[in-house]
């Protein structure tokens, strides 16, 4: 059971996340960057599926220089090997362009299973699984909270707002994953040091067969026109228990539609 | 310092570890009086934390001490003093002895898990009548054919009611002075072996510190720790890695109190303006925010003696005097800019000000410090 397994390097969740003024593209240099943080549950999930069932666990990555942080930080968790899709040329493509070109990477692989995070926290568009599985014409299994793969054949449960749908799939097959799933181990002193060793193949767009007129700001079918920061937070509402406070916290989830 | 990528991919590992495994129970193990060591420990051993420089043989992880640096440092951000201490005292105080001069069959028994973190350990040195004065303790191991009979008490013991094992300084001569001592490997369910009282601190709450009392408790000769007579020397080395630790620690836990107060300092509005705006408030940031680097440097300067097979005495007395003293100016600094709510038990900086008191009385109080630092630079009569 061969698994790649997508990670994405973004913002540190808890840093001032901001565009860049001058392109209107995410600003990367200026914050910390961690791998995202569901794609950590999906290198553990892989990870898992080959203690059980052996194989190779290939992380796939598409990221600037940088990303090679990112990148060995899942090689320490214990995956084999890595591609690092980077390129300058790559700057500023939207999630249909990404998908192309980690499509075109993938293509250059041989696997039985695709592994990815459910979202990531930067773009939080979750939209990357479906449209690898549009472009390589492979079945997509969404929102996994567990998985278990028998044969040829790959199940899981997906997480719904009730409770939860079996789905399965023949291989190969592209399974996105919650964070219900596991619990992500810490890469270990011995698999930081073994990480180092591992194979890491950076490929260009020409390496990896994506035409340059296919990715990047200029040609991307999505466009950000116009940003404005965040307001400043406002005061909160003040209610004074008199006795009937419960109910002005049930009347103002009420109104919030949050009950 | 030569520090490369893995020495930084490490430093994140520990800083998840310590904000995942540490930091949210912070608060319950500090009302509690003690943390859950055996649900700790093998989390952190899991991630090679409690034997970084030891021999892979014994699960070590054979890593430079570089690697031992960035983990204190980043051990210390725990938001207490406590754990960080109980984690010291199993990877830097009770163990080096063992790893160094201990026997394969005592390192394969309990080396090996204290390594994994399965088993919990403990220096026990200090006396009621012998602190800092080593030499002045009393406990006694009478031998007794293949086994040592101990009898004695052993005061302020850090893990003291949760160890599997404690490193026991004991005289096993009447020699007296600093002769004829030996480091005693003492299994805790030795019969005769017992925890007196759990002792009530000023600070460091959220870790357990012990009375115990030895009562015609046996243990086999062959759990003598390196050479019988030579536990004092080998205690003193032992003590030269726990205020390396000590220092190395102080400068996580001093940058991580100065940034929170930082942060505080820029929201914080007095007189029309955030507090951060007071020059005098600024100045004596950036004034504590350089001791800190210094201190740093120093650090650093003794890792690399230290990497350099050197004696490292002097460096680490400096370093833990410095970072004792460094430690309790920021904690007051911190409470002060806190004002009325930095009193309060609800902030950090509460916390923070009890548990700093310690680092200039244990593990050699700084008068000790200064007493080893005139000798060696000459300044006695």
């Amino acid at each position: 059971m061969n698994i790649v397994v997508l990670v994405k390097q973004v913002p540190d969740t808890w840093a001032e996340r901001k565009l860049d003024a001058t392109d209107k593209t995410l600003d990367r240099a200026s914050v910390d960057v961690v791998m995202n943080e569901i794609d950590e549950y999906a290198v553990e999930e892989a990870l898992r599926i080959q203690a059980d069932q052996g194989g190779e666990v290939t992380i796939v990555s598409m990221a600037p220089d940088r990303g090679v942080e990112t990148i060995r930080k899942a090689l320490s968790m214990g995956a084999d090997k890595a591609v690092h899709l980077s390129d300058p040329a790559l700057h500023g493509s939207d999630a249909v362009q990404t998908s192309y070109a980690l499509a075109k990477v993938l293509g250059t692989l041989e696997y039985d299973l695709v592994i990815a995070g459910s979202e990531a926290t930067d773009s939080r568009m979750a939209i990357m699984t479906p449209l690898l599985a549009e472009r390589l014409g492979q079945p997509q299994l969404s929102g996994a909270r567990k998985v278990t793969v028998d044969g040829g054949t790959v199940r899981i449960e997906r997480q719904t707002d009730n409770g939860y749908d079996v789905v399965e799939a023949s291989t190969p097959a592209i399974v996105s994953v919650v964070e219900k799933i596991n619990e992500p181990r810490y890469p270990s002193f011995k698999g930081i040091m073994a990480a180092k060793k591992k194979p890491l193949t950076t490929l260009t767009l020409a390496d990896a067969g994506i035409e340059a007129d296919r990715v990047g700001l200029a040609s991307a079918p999505s466009q950000v026109v116009e940003f404005s920061n965040k307001p400043p937070r406002q005061a909160g509402q003040i209610v004074k228990d008199e006795g009937d406070g419960g109910v002005k916290v049930a009347e103002y989830l009420a109104s919030q539609k949050l009950v | 310092m030569r520090f490369t990528a893995e020495h930084h991919a490490f430093r994140k590992v520990v800083r998840d570890v310590v904000e995942r495994e540490i930091v949210p129970h912070v608060d319950q193990w500090e009302r509690d009086g003690i943390f859950p060591a055996h649900e700790l420990f093998p989390k952190l051993g899991e991630v090679g934390l409690l034997g970084l420089e030891y021999d892979p043989k014994w699960g070590g992880q054979g890593a430079d001490h570089l690697f031992t640096v960035v983990a204190c440092e980043e051990i210390a951000r725990s938001g207490c003093g406590g754990v960080p201490m109980a984690i010291g005292v199993q990877t830097s105080m009770a163990t080096p002895s063992l790893h160094e001069f201990g026997s394969d069959m005592l390192k394969e028994r309990y080396l090996a898990p204290a390594i994994a973190g399965t088993m919990v350990t403990s220096i026990a040195v200090t006396e009621a009548g012998a602190g800092s004065d080593v030499r002045s303790l009393r406990t006694k191991a009478v031998r007794d054919g293949d086994e040592w009979v101990i009898n004695g008490s052993k005061l302020y013991i850090t893990n003291g009611t949760q160890a599997d094992w404690i490193c026991l300084l004991a005289r096993t001569s009447e020699e007296g002075g600093y002769r004829g001592m030996s480091q005693i490997l003492v299994p805790t369910d030795t019969p005769g072996f017992s925890v007196s009282r759990k002792l009530d601190k000023l600070g460091q709450r959220s870790s357990d510190t012990a009375e115990l009392v030895f009562q015609d408790m046996r243990v086999p000769v062959d759990h003598t720790i390196g050479e019988i007579g030579r536990g004092f020397q080998q205690q003193m080395s032992q003590f030269v890695i726990e205020r390396m630790f000590a220092a190395y620690g102080a400068v996580g836990s001093c940058r991580r109190a100065l940034e929170r107060t930082r942060d505080y300092l820029k929201q914080r509005e007095a007189f029309g303006q955030p507090l951060m705006a007071n020059q005098h408030i600024a100045y004596s940031m950036a004034e504590l925010s350089a001791e800190i680097d210094l201190l740093q440097s120093h650090n650093y300067a003794c890792a690399e003696a230290h990497m350099n097979g050197e004696d490292t005495t002097r460096y680490a007395t400096v370093a833990k005097l410095t970072s004792g003293r460094l430690t309790r100016k920021v904690a007051d600094l911190c409470m002060q800019y806190h004002g009325g709510i930095g009193y309060m038990e609800e902030t950090w900086t509460s916390r923070y000000f009890r548990d700093s008191r310690l680092g200039s009385i244990g593990g050699g109080a700084d008068e000790v410090m200064l007493q080893v630092l005139a000798k060696l630079d000459g300044f006695t009569a």
